[in-house]
């Protein structure tokens, strides 16, 4: 039961922050798809900084380090969508696609080149992260408590203020309703898209980061993160484009991903006898159930996925 | 006003050529940018390796190996063809069909599952994997019709569901001792498509059938339904404005539906031509969906979405794909093609900005020399 809450959590860490990332992106009116892909290279970037962080530094110091390089490079290759989406009008969900083929690809062979590089045997495409993992986990117990829990938690906490109480926020969100709008009274509309999905690619890739460090001690990047991206997508459409909601869905969502990690501990669902395999469907079967019932009346900013141009009225 | 002003600019604003232009600049970006990671990782192989890439089986110094080894890649690309069909007509219809690769995978499950547990002939396991594939991506129409679920997040997610049931599906049919399949050609000959003869042109390479002609007749097929039909000319209509079709009389929902479906059975046909050349067995212990729906996505956007543009540009992604596997491996992994392909999608987004860049320079273009001509007339 207690590993039941604790793979819940942070599944539901990694939903969240995903799905908030896609929620600042959907708010100033882009359409980010390869969230998944962002997942990727940001894990890839915080995996790489754990396996090569110099052994004797401070636990908060490790932390710090490993969890910008995944928030860099993930807002470095978010700018990639930024680019093609804002500066030239490309179609997102092509994009967003090919970021999500090009990141997983790419971090493969960055990985398989520095493992070849070590030893000409090693083909494999695993990063290992040695002893830098154990400075975001703290032992309460049996209970294996993750500083990403908390870390989820406040970054939601901030999405919810960011969004709906400043003046970021607010004119975010006019850019993903009515750019033109917003244009005329006076804001950059692809400053703001840019600041959307710049903020998208930060959360995916501590996303991603806080996925491969859930319960494993390595990573075989061939695997990418396995359509976590497009779940939290479904989640941040259940919670409709809202922080709060988005939470209580990442948790219903994340109940659901822990019970294939877990579900042998309980002797109620072992003597249902059903093949493992079941348990790994439905998170995905849970996720298109939801999306029939909530699809109908979408609240989703309205001038998502349309390349805004100022000279059109 | 352009068609007066002189022959030369005719052939630049051409779409057609347009497109192909651009469709080779991506290519030629993405194999650059191959080049220079290939740089990165190892500078003393890099030119060897990207030469590797592209000559594929061109490798083999014998006329005979090569032969055969274009066979085998003529056959994956017959199988990438559908596939990126399969995502070509599903974006006509203004569709993101990325489940192509689920729906593929879900082609594999009945093709196999009917020619291994029932041991039906070629034909029935084909028609079972288009039917079943068809179903899946019908599922998805359905969802986007009726419920307005994104249809990209719905085909996602039943990727993953169709994955993991044919693996429990296929589980039934595998090899005592291996995670495989088992081989058509052992345990049932009659569900391998007929060769027709054409295995002897390709130096006696078996797994050519009957399969590669259709792909391309279901090319022909795709274009002709498109744009000679008037069910083709609903469906995009559908797809251009579902208000506007549905106040013209078509039934936008149904449109919606059946699109997704043929879809899904182009991927399904797919994997049937490709599984049942018994080319390869499905290990059900696969952990991803295989990349063969997703390059359809390159192919398609790469083909310019011209049903036969697809035919060379599947051949094109599929010659670099299997070329990645000839490069050195002591340097480099063979995915630096999946790499290479996916970054040439990446450019095909890029590919509206460029017409338009293009026929702006050649407007401006055409008043320069137009105004020089008035002041030649003047003077």
């Amino acid at each position: 039961m207690l590993l039941l809450i604790q793979y819940t959590l942070i599944f539901a860490s990694v939903l969240v922050l995903v799905a908030l990332g896609g929620c600042f992106s959907e708010h100033s009116g882009v359409v980010n798809i390869g969230l998944e892909g962002i997942m990727v290279i940001g894990a890839l970037g915080g995996a790489l900084m754990m396996k090569y962080v110099p052994a004797g530094l401070a636990a908060p110091v490790v932390i710090l380090l490993v969890i910008l390089s995944s928030v860099l490079i993930g807002m470095l290759f978010s700018l990639l969508l930024g680019v093609a989406a804002i500066r030239f009008k490309a179609d997102q969900t092509l994009v967003g696609t090919a970021l999500n083929l090009l990141e997983p690809a790419a971090a493969v062979v960055l990985v398989r080149a520095i493992n070849t590089a070590e030893s000409v045997d090693n083909v494999s495409s695993t990063v290992a992260y040695g002893t830098a993992k154990k400075a975001f986990i703290v032992n309460i117990g049996r209970f294996e408590f993750n500083w990403f829990m908390v870390i989820a938690l406040l970054l939601l906490a901030v999405s919810y203020i960011v969004l709906y109480k400043t003046r970021f926020g607010l004119r975010l969100c006019a850019c993903g309703e009515h750019p033109q709008a917003a244009d005329s009274v006076g804001i950059n509309v692809y400053k703001m898209r840019y600041a959307g999905v710049l903020i998208s690619g930060a959360l995916g890739g501590l996303g991603g980061l806080v996925y491969i460090t859930a319960g494993v001690s390595e990573w075989k990047f061939e695997n990418g993160v396995a359509g976590f991206g497009f779940l939290a997508l479904a989640v941040m459409i259940f919670g409709q484009w809202r922080p709060v909601n988005i939470g209580l869905a990442a948790l219903l969502f994340g109940l659901f991903r822990a019970l294939s990690n877990v579900y042998t501990g309980f002797d109620a669902l072992v003597a249902l006898k059903l093949p493992s395999t079941i348990y790994n469907m439905l998170p995905y079967i849970i996720s298109l159930i939801v999306l029939v019932f909530v699809s109908g009346k979408s609240r989703a900013p309205k001038a998502e996925g349309i390349p805004y141009d100022k000279g059109q009225r | 006003m352009h068609k007066n002003s002189g022959k030369k600019e005719n052939i630049l604003r051409n779409s057609a050529f347009q497109t192909i232009i651009a469709s080779l600049l991506c290519i030629v970006l993405g194999l650059f940018v191959g080049y220079i990671v290939l740089l990165i990782i190892n500078p003393a192989g890099a030119g060897e390796a990207i030469v590797a890439i592209m000559k594929n089986f061109l490798y083999y110094p014998s006329a005979a190996a090569a032969t055969k080894y274009l066979g085998t890649t003529l056959v994956k690309a017959s199988a990438l063809l559908m596939c990126s069909l399969s995502v070509l007509f599903a974006y006509k219809v203004g569709l993101f069909n990325i489940g192509a690769a689920g729906q593929y995978v879900v082609g594999v499950g009945a093709c196999l599952y009917f020619a291994l547990r029932f041991n039906m002939p070629w034909y029935v396991c084909l028609i079972a994997a288009i039917v079943t594939a068809a179903l899946v991506g019908g599922i998805s129409g359905a969802l986007k019709a009726y419920f307005n679920v994104n249809e990209v997040i719905s085909c996602i997610m039943l990727n993953w569901i169709g994955l993991y049931s044919v693996n429990m599906l296929l589980s039934q049919v595998k090899e005592q001792s291996t995670p495989y399949t088992k081989a058509l050609a052992s345990a049932n000959k009659s569900a391998l498509l007929p060769n027709l003869g054409l295995d002897q042109v390709f130096s006696k390479n078996e797994f050519v059938t009957l399969g590669l002609p259709l792909a391309v007749v279901m090319a022909l097929a795709v274009w002709i339904l498109l744009e000679k039909t008037k069910f083709g000319y609903e469906l995009k209509a559908t797809g251009m404005n579902k208000q506007a079709a549905k106040y013209c009389g078509m039934r936008e929902k149904r449109n919606i539906i059946l699109t997704m479906m043929i879809a899904g059975g182009l991927a399904g046909f797919g994997a049937g031509i490709f599984y049942l050349t018994g080319i390869e067995q499905w290990m059900v212990q696969q952990t991803a969906v295989p990349a063969m729906g997703f390059n359809g996505i390159a192919a398609a956007f790469l083909g310019g979405l011209n049903p036969i543009g697809t035919v060379f540009s599947s051949y094109f992604i599929q010659h670099i794909t299997s070329g990645g596997t000839y490069v050195d491996k002591t340097m480099y992994c063979t995915q630096i093609s999946d790499l290479i392909s996916a970054f040439i999608i990446y450019l095909c987004g890029f590919v509206l900005f460029f017409r338009l860049w293009l026929n702006r320079f050649l407007d401006k273009r055409d008043e320069k020399s137009g105004r020089n001509g008035q002041k030649g007339g003047k003077a």
